[in-house]
């Protein structure tokens, strides 16, 4: 049979799920769009591999995304880590020698400064959520293109009108302001594109020092009319990896690789909880002003977890090991 | 006159028995909470930092309580919490509310009113009566304070984290049973027993984190969502550069010449910032130096959205990340902040903290 590490990115859009080998080369991936129901995208991608792959037996397994720890009570994980670590582990694996990675997902962006392999700086968009793949979707949809065509339209364009990009709001108003002008549509979407890039570099990326190699990731580094107006921006050459848009649960298998070394079996619950049932339950706890909305997630009439209560009276009120999420 | 006063972390354990003490009775608002939030958050105005929502908040919880005197310290810096108590008095005189605000403001602004507020709230006939009063408010938030920090640093090394917050909750919840100076002494007592026992790991050598950044947000843990539980728990331990006594110390205790520490971080940021810029902008960037200085792996600014003082030092730090090689991370916190994201950005940072501790240690072997 053979062996593979397992690697899952739980987004706000979207669900990946890679298979990687002892080599650390992808030897299955999926994207799937969360759409709001992580519990039951993330079992039909469990059991997508089975039907896809045939047997095989997991080695270890890591999540990451914001989803994560919902992540590791369903499917059992050996490692629960952040994005950032995780999508800097993944750009390190494909170019060794990157010292900026842009990522840019589904709601939020970061910037990742990377020197000599390591971490030195990163940062995230702090209070405002334009300039994200949500944000480029919804647009798209306004313009009534698909949204893998967006980036080609920006390609075409010959003289890119200027949007405000400052603020997702702003940003909206302008462009129908432009629209209404008569602007034609792949001048809008390079514009969108630009304002979408100015954005980012005055926001997240401030004050950091961008330097070459540039990694670009993210659902949103498949848009090539973006990643034309980075290069544009910086003047610099912008990277985008093969595996782009599943680099989170790349990063996250290969830290399941490191993390197998010091353990001696995978906390992984088996190809067969894809047809389990999983209630989740919702409540508000009363006990004090704080209100707090729990969430129980159970199978089988065995509570897995609880989480969602700031004291713990509800999550540290049981016993195993992975519900200990506060 | 029944007492209260706005949360500001552990004070209000100290405060409650200290006004005790002095014969007053104190009705603590209830932990501040979301409901806390919602209320302070609806009358006050949008664009005010943090602080005000959740004070106002504070307020409107214990006037429902039977409250009627506001007991709230002043400030008269460029920053926006000089000007706090005027604007909290007119937002619940528009609501309805008749309550008496007793203002603590700096002897600078008119020591006859200070001394005024300072007799009727102490219950004293004379000089030395406060002085007494000042002593044992003193002892009480100093020892608060021991607590919150022995709790900091036992978290990080305990073998079950978590059973260091259980210890904490059930003293925080006992000590509002409490009445008068001697209960509370004896429960902090006992809690210090408890924390001391809690069984440790062997060897661990954590990471160090220096927290800095309006004083408000550093101490107040329902604002800063518990960053000393939520980085004690990834094994961090945490120091933080503003407590209420460090507080105390400076602005009561030294007066007027200022406390040893304070000075120090004027000092530390003189190359940077030579003035005051409002609120503790000043002593950010001194204490991010300190801790720089001090074999501290990292520092974590924290402010209010739009704080201005706190802007400034952000601004400013960028240098001294330069130049001392020294990561520091800025977290903003508002109304609106959400709890996933802000538990990313300090997971990460802790990771490119322990990665850069790990790369430091194999140049060394070299």
């Amino acid at each position: 049979m053979e062996k593979y590490y397992l690697g899952i990115d739980v987004g706000s859009v979207s669900t990946n799920v890679v298979l990687m080998d002892e080599e650390n080369s992808v030897f299955y991936k999926k994207y799937l769009r969360t759409q709001g129901k992580p519990i039951e995208i993330l079992k039909k991608s469990i059991e997508d591999i089975v039907k896809e792959v045939g047997e095989i037996e997991i080695l270890g397994v890591g999540t990451t995304g914001s989803g994560r720890y919902l992540a590791d009570i369903i499917v059992g994980a050996d490692i629960v880590k952040n994005e950032i670590t995780a999508h800097a582990i993944a750009g390190l694996n494909y170019n060794p020698s990157v010292r900026t990675i842009i990522e840019i997902g589904g709601q939020d962006s970061k910037i990742i400064i990377l020197r000599d392999g390591i971490v030195v700086d990163f940062a995230m968009n702090t209070v405002c959520a334009a300039g994200t793949g949500s944000f480029l979707d919804r647009q798209a949809i306004r313009l009534g293109i698909d949204i893998s065509e967006f980036g080609n339209l920006a390609l075409k364009s010959k003289n890119p009108v200027r949007i405000a990009g400052r603020c997702a709001v702003f940003a909206e108003s302008d462009m129908i302001h432009k629209q209404q002008l008569g602007h034609n549509q792949s001048d809008i979407a390079k514009g969108l594109c630009d304002a979408l890039v100015r954005n980012y570099l005055n926001n997240v990326g401030k004050g950091k020092e961008i330097l070459e190699p540039i990694l670009f990731q993210g659902g949103v580094a498949a848009n090539i009319g973006i990643r034309k107006a980075f290069e544009e921006a910086l003047n610099m050459e912008v990277q985008v990896p093969d595996n782009y848009d599943v680099m989170g649960a790349i990063g996250a298998a290969i830290l399941a690789k490191e993390e197998m070394k010091k353990k001696k079996r995978t906390h992984f619950k088996g190809f067969s909880i894809g047809s389990l049932e999983h209630n989740v339950r919702g409540f508000e706890c009363d006990g004090c002003s704080n209100r707090c909305e729990v969430v129980e997630i159970g199978t089988n009439n065995r509570i897995l977890a609880r989480y969602g209560d700031k004291c713990g009276k509800w999550s540290n009120s049981i016993k195993n090991e992975d519900s200990k999420l506060a | 006159m029944k007492i209260t006063f706005p949360h500001f972390g552990n004070v209000y354990i100290a405060g409650k028995a200290f006004f005790e003490e002095l014969g007053q009775e104190v009705i603590p608002p209830p932990k501040s909470s979301r409901k806390t939030l919602e209320m302070g958050t609806k009358f006050s105005q949008e664009t005010i930092c943090l602080p005000l929502k959740v004070m106002i908040g504070n307020f409107l919880e214990s006037i429902e309580k039977g409250a009627d005197t506001i007991v709230l310290t002043g400030s008269c810096g460029p920053c926006r919490f000089g000007y706090y108590s005027i604007l909290q008095r007119n937002i619940l005189e528009e609501l309805g509310y008749n309550v008496e605000f007793i203002v603590l403001d700096p002897a600078g602004e008119g020591f006859k009113r200070l001394k005024k507020n300072a007799y009727t709230l102490f219950n004293a006939k004379n000089i030395r009566d406060v002085y007494r009063a000042g002593k044992l408010g003193w002892q009480l938030i100093n020892k608060a304070d021991y607590i919150t920090d022995l709790s900091n640093k036992k978290r990080a090394y305990a073998v079950n984290s978590h059973e260091v917050d259980a210890i904490i909750d059930r003293y925080y919840r006992d000590a509002e049973k409490t009445f008068r100076a001697k209960e509370l002494m004896d429960l902090m007592d006992d809690t210090i027993n408890e924390l001391n026992n809690v069984k440790l790991k062997d060897g661990f050598e954590p990471i160090r984190i220096g927290i800095i950044g309006e004083i408000y947000t550093v101490i107040e843990p329902f604002v800063n969502m518990e960053i000393e539980r939520k980085l004690g728990h990834m094994g961090v331990l945490v120091d933080k550069s503003l407590t209420p006594t460090i507080w105390v110390e400076h602005h009561v205790k030294s007066f007027p010449f200022g406390s040893k520490t304070e000075r120090l971080k004027y000092k530390k940021a003189e190359p940077y910032l030579k003035t005051l810029v409002g609120g503790h902008g000043r002593e950010t960037v001194g204490s991010a130096v300190y801790y720089a200085e001090n074999g501290f792996d990292g520092a974590i600014q924290l402010l209010p959205l739009n704080c201005m003082p706190e802007i400034v030092a952000k601004s400013i730090l960028s240098s001294v990340i330069e130049d001392y090689k020294f990561p520091i991370m800025t977290l903003i916190l508002d109304e609106m902040t959400g709890e996933a994201g802000y538990m990313t950005r300090l997971e990460a940072f802790v990771d490119l903290l322990y990665r850069k501790r790990e790369e430091k240690k194999w140049k060394s072997i070299i």
